[in-house]
């Protein structure tokens, strides 16, 4: 019975709280975040943004929060009930299930596991299904275009971010997230003989990679200007046109998990993780939490900025920027770089 | 019983029961929607067997794009079902004969390694224990080291029918507009505009 206890019973018990942990933690910093990328979109435009709960407007998230609860969910005559409810809460569910993977400082992860960039790249792909879902259930028009819209988007952006994770896994020789970290510690700097410092990281030796990473990551989110399937001058709001209440707000919390999840794969894969930009005494000093939240919030920062002043696609537009050029672009730069890695002995 | 016989007994119920739905549900969308969760349950069932590398791929590309393709081409047909479920009978023999030969497949493999537990160690390639070679590079050993030039014909063969299938739908049509955005970009006011001194009192 103690051996069941201390097998069984304690690691499921701190890996529940671990994961608890995680989830408060990353829920608030989404609302935080929701607030930022409204802000942020008021600053560009000269407005204020919601300014009326709380100081400055800090508690606006959960006065939303509580609005969409409170409210009533409509569910139309004609839609699959089922399947219509169960849409929002897979979205919800794939986008916080990948967090179990993400390494927020050196051994902070809830699951430290071998194939950890096949994980998120496998549970990202299955986003999608919250979107056909949600799409087809509505049983309705523009929510089925933007449903179809969505799933093209997301398989041939996907495409395109695989082969960016290849030749940096090709760099690191490991899909460990954690070693894919570490592995930035040396690289283009130290080659040179200077110290550890933000010129290893990945973003630098892999510099188009990074920018098609960047942009493909705003495809996968469905972020502006690649938000066509819920382009509201077109399809109103897309797959989301039905719904109401607390499984929008599902919806909608799911696509800002997805987001700060991409601004964190790009950190990880690109941006060094925890480490700190120099590695000189007062720098280092940082706990590297706060490194990697400092670098994950730079890069939603640029996702907010390209959210008020991009224009968006036309669809065709999308289709020949994925499929035939950064398709071909990234492909090309898998095979360079496994040859660069190859001839000079780096692998 | 462990906690891995546990979830071993769940993901395999599941799988099985949902694999059950797929043909006994009666909305075309709801069977791609269990053949999704039977999916998915195999990736647990392999995740057990600490083959991770195989359980993430068949989640990326059976779950992630091949269903994905196979959600939309059901969704945009509209099939009747009663129409398409009045023939089950007359396809029932071809049905359990397929079943039938998977069986037996199926208990001649697993059989071999139930009679002779060391068969796996005579085999060309034996797969390397866990602890010493993870199977993400026992895999790469397997496919790109030893076996590249079956792998590569592998891939000829699958480029040859790519090319078959672009071939057998691509039609030129004429005298539609095409944008092409190279041309756009290189415009300069030079090639696009023209400009014409007009004398007064006569065209141009």
């Amino acid at each position: 019975m103690d051996s069941f206890v201390s097998n069984y019973v304690w690691p499921a018990a701190i890996m529940v709280g671990q994961s608890l942990l995680l989830l408060v933690c990353l829920l608030v910093f989404i609302a935080y975040i929701l607030l930022a990328d409204r802000k942020i979109w008021a600053a560009v435009q000269l407005r204020r943004g919601p300014n009326v709960v709380g100081p400055w407007g800090l508690f606006q998230s959960f006065a939303d929060l509580l609005k969409f609860v409170f409210k009533e969910p409509i569910i139309p005559a004609g839609a699959n009930k089922g399947v219509f409810l169960l849409a929002p809460l897979v979205a919800v569910t794939l986008a916080l299930a990948t967090w179990a993977v993400i390494p927020l400082n050196e051994g902070w992860v809830v699951a430290n596991i071998n194939v950890g960039i096949l994980y998120v790249f496998a549970i990202s792909s299955l986003e999608v299904y919250g979107i056909i879902m949600g799409g087809w259930a509505s049983n309705s028009k523009y929510p089925f275009l933007g449903a179809l819209r969505s799933a093209a988007q997301m398989v041939s952006y996907e495409v395109s971010i695989g082969f960016v994770i290849v030749t940096v896994l090709l760099c690191v020789g490991s899909l460990n997230l954690t070693d894919i970290v570490i592995a930035q510690k040396d690289g283009l700097g130290t080659m040179m003989g200077l110290p550890a410092s933000f010129l290893d990281w990945h973003w630098l030796a892999l510099f188009p990679m990074f920018i098609i990473f960047f942009i493909s990551a705003l495809a996968e989110t469905n972020r502006p200007p690649f938000d066509l399937p819920e382009a509201e001058s077109e399809l109103v709001a897309g797959f989301m046109v039905e719904y109401s209440s607390a499984p929008y707000m599902m919806f909608m919390l799911g696509e800002y998990a997805a987001i700060v999840l991409m601004c964190s794969l790009t950190t990880i894969l690109f941006l060094g993780g925890w480490l700190p930009p120099v590695d000189i005494a007062v720098l280092n000093w940082v706990p590297g939490i706060i490194w990697f939240v400092i670098k994950a919030t730079m890069v939603f920062f640029m996702f907010a900025m390209v959210k008020a002043f991009v224009p968006r696609y036309r669809y065709d537009q999308l289709m020949r920027l994925g499929w035939k050029v950064f398709l071909p672009i990234s492909l090309a730069m898998v095979v360079i770089v496994a040859f660069v890695l190859k001839l000079m002995g780096w692998a | 019983m462990g906690l891995q016989a546990l979830f071993f007994y769940l993901f395999a119920f599941i799988a099985v029961a949902s694999a059950f739905m797929v043909i006994s549900a009666r909305n075309p969308v709801h069977s791609v929607l269990f053949l999704i969760l039977t999916f998915f349950n195999s990736a647990g069932l392999f995740l057990l067997t600490g083959a991770e590398f195989l359980a993430m791929i068949l989640l990326v590309v059976y779950v992630g794009a091949v269903a994905v393709l196979f959600l939309f081409v059901v969704m945009m047909l509209d099939i009747d079902f009663t129409e398409l479920r009045s023939g089950v009978l007359e396809y029932a023999p071809v049905g359990a004969l397929i079943g039938v030969i998977l069986a037996a497949e199926l208990i001649v493999v697993i059989g071999g390694s139930v009679i002779s537990p060391d068969i796996g160690k005579t085999v060309a390639m034996p797969i390397p224990a866990l602890t010493e070679r993870t199977n993400t590079a026992a895999l790469g050993d397997v496919l790109y080291t030893h076996y590249v030039y079956f792998f590569q014909i592998a891939g000829l063969v699958l480029l040859v029918a790519m090319i078959g299938a672009i071939v057998l739908t691509l039609r030129h049509r004429q005298n539609i507009k095409r944008q092409d955005i190279s041309q756009q970009v290189a415009r300069t006011p030079a090639t696009a505009v023209e400009v014409v001194k007009v004398k007064p009192g006569q065209g141009v």
